[in-house]
């Protein structure tokens, strides 16, 4: 497996990729918390910042739609909300009959509804943006720089270089699991469901022994190399006063963004 | 290759109010501080290494999928698993780590709610599977077995019912529905859950029975004290939010995480119905605030008070 599947980076030599980090990192939380902040209904509120986005998106060289394309990840936890529209009290818009029940939306429930669906693809989108601009190491550097403790750091840094090995182990595992499951066309193949349960439990097994074993032959390998609890990024991150303008002109617009929204 | 499915357990950003992200944030940071401190005492420099690669062995492990019928498969959350296999406090940094870098690379779960999900999918489960597990000490490998199979599943559980609380109490959803059905779809999943970590297990005890073994002689009635308290409260809580959610809509009235005064029962944050005036948003931050204290102070308080009888034991 490449790194490439793992890292969402994309690259390019735009404004926003030369950002510091710390500014990309706090941009997107700052834009995901002003988000959540909106109250339900802020209609133009959540358009400007679907402009924003959009622009970003743009500027960034990655074409209007990019982050807005990949945002429907959320699509499928909507269906949590949409007791909402029903239960909440308001004037019934539409009834629906389900059987014995009386389903009735209400326009409280359908604003509380909208709401709930903008503000995840609009928080996505940020969150989208922020790991197509920025390089793993980078972002990781910058959750340094704003306090996540170390270790957590290291922790994911190896995770990270590991997932490909390990997603090639398993790839290899669910190879030779293919290899042994033949099966005639149309004849029922395989055993039970529990069967088939231990089977991909034998397979969880494997592979934790084998990571776990690596994963102590990695320690002495990396002592050996003088591994000292971190890794070196080549970018130098030092705020300029680029980056400063740049988190100032995220915070204005955010701010007024939340004025829109409540006013 | 697809690398993830979509877990209904992934909760986006926009799903939860900020103060229920808040708060729930405050519990992971106190949680994720005292398993740092408690893992780095453990294993020192050796920490980073041990977890990082254990994170991504759950992270693969997720892609390691059973067919179940018509189409659709099972496979690992592995809360449970992690913690049984490497303990409470490493199973709760990779499991944050897990989470984290799925909501922050791939946007499974958003990063506002991050603390959330890192709770209900990274401590809760670790809470239930390893306190329950832990209470068959010196038992037979098949009543072992059979243990973290229930713990498994219990874990699941519990993770589903955070999540369908957190929903409610954000006013995403409404308790009636949101709790049946997320308990309801997660009994199944659960099942997955609990036979591949059995099987795991029995795997691992088999081949490499010493590295099992090795949390043993260590402490462990506090974990399970909150274990099998957390799976109790699962296990009575459940069964009333899904039969009576009017019941546990006038509970969370009477504690004062739902405003009486407004006639919807989900307002947390003052919604279009409420003219925004700064001193509601200053009095939710401050209740936001305040509840973190709050719960952290009470955690910092349980985890001494459950320490202190195991270590003169």
């Amino acid at each position: 497996m490449q790194f490439h599947a793992l890292d969402r980076y994309q690259t390019g030599s735009s404004v926003l990729h030369r950002l510091d980090p710390r500014v990309k990192v706090l941009g997107a939380l700052l834009t995901i918390l002003s988000t959540a902040l909106l109250p339900d209904g802020a209609w133009w509120a959540f358009i400007v910042t679907g402009l924003v986005l959009l622009a970003a998106s743009r500027a960034a060289g990655f074409g209007w739609l990019y982050g807005a394309k990949r945002s429907f990840v959320v699509l499928p936890f909507l269906l949590a909300a949409t007791t909402v529209m029903f239960t909440l009290p308001g004037r019934p818009l539409l009834g629906i009959q389900l059987g014995s029940w009386q389903l009735i939306v209400s326009d409280a429930g359908l604003v509380r509804f909208v709401s709930i669906l903008i503000r995840g693809l609009l928080a996505v989108q940020a969150a989208i943006l922020l790991v197509a601009l920025t390089r793993l190491p980078d972002l990781l550097h910058a959750l340094r720089h704003l306090r996540l403790p170390a270790v957590f750091v290291a922790i994911i840094s190896f995770m990270v270089r590991y997932l490909t090995v390990l997603g090639d182990e398993v790839k290899r595992l669910l190879r030779a699991r293919e290899a042994r499951s033949a099966a005639l066309e149309g004849r029922r193949a395989g055993g039970s469901l529990l069967w088939r349960a231990q089977v991909a439990g034998h397979m969880v097994g494997q592979l934790f022994l084998r990571s776990y074993e690596r994963s102590d032959r990695i320690y002495q390998a990396m002592l050996a190399r003088g591994y000292r609890g971190e890794w070196p990024t080549s970018n130098p991150h030092h705020m300029a006063r680029r980056d400063w303008l740049a988190l100032a002109v995220v915070v204005v617009a955010l701010l007024l963004v939340q004025m829109i929204g409540r006013f | 290759m697809t690398l993830l499915s979509i877990s209904p357990m992934h909760i986006p950003d926009g799903f939860l109010s900020v103060t229920i992200s808040a708060l729930f944030w405050g519990l992971t940071a106190v949680a994720l501080a005292i398993a740092v401190r408690k893992s780095q005492a453990e294993f020192d420099e050796r920490l980073a290494p041990l977890a990082g690669i254990m994170a991504a062995f759950i992270f693969a492990a997720q892609m390691i999928n059973f067919p179940v019928a018509g189409g659709t498969s099972g496979h690992l959350l592995g809360g449970a698993l992690a913690a049984i296999m490497l303990g409470p406090w490493v199973g709760m940094l990779v499991m944050a780590c897990v989470i984290g870098v799925q909501g922050l690379l791939f946007q499974d779960g958003g990063l506002l709610v991050m603390g959330a999900n890192i709770f209900n999918m990274g401590i809760v489960t670790v809470l239930v599977g390893y306190g329950l597990y832990r209470t068959t000490g010196g038992r037979s490998r098949t009543f072992k077995l059979a243990a973290a199979g229930v713990a498994a599943w219990l874990s699941v559980m519990a993770a589903a019912l955070f999540t369908a609380l957190q929903l409610w109490l954000s006013g995403t959803a409404a308790a009636g529905l949101v709790v049946p059905v997320m308990l309801g779809v997660h009994a199944l999943i659960g099942l997955g859950e609990a036979l591949i970590t059995v099987a795991a297990l029995a795997f691992v005890f088999r081949v490499r029975p010493d590295l099992l073994n090795a949390g043993e002689e260590r402490n462990g009635r506090g974990w399970i004290v909150a274990g099998v308290l957390l799976s109790l409260a699962v296990v009575l809580l459940a069964p009333y939010a899904s039969a009576s959610p009017d019941g546990l809509e006038r509970v969370a009235q009477d504690m004062g995480f739902i405003s009486t005064a407004v006639a919807a029962p989900y307002e947390l944050l003052p919604d279009y119905t409420i003219p925004f005036v700064g001193s509601e948003n200053l009095s939710t931050l401050l209740a936001g605030a305040l509840g973190v204290l709050v719960v952290a102070a009470t955690a910092v308080y349980l985890v001494r008070l459950i320490r202190r009888p195991a270590r003169r034991s």
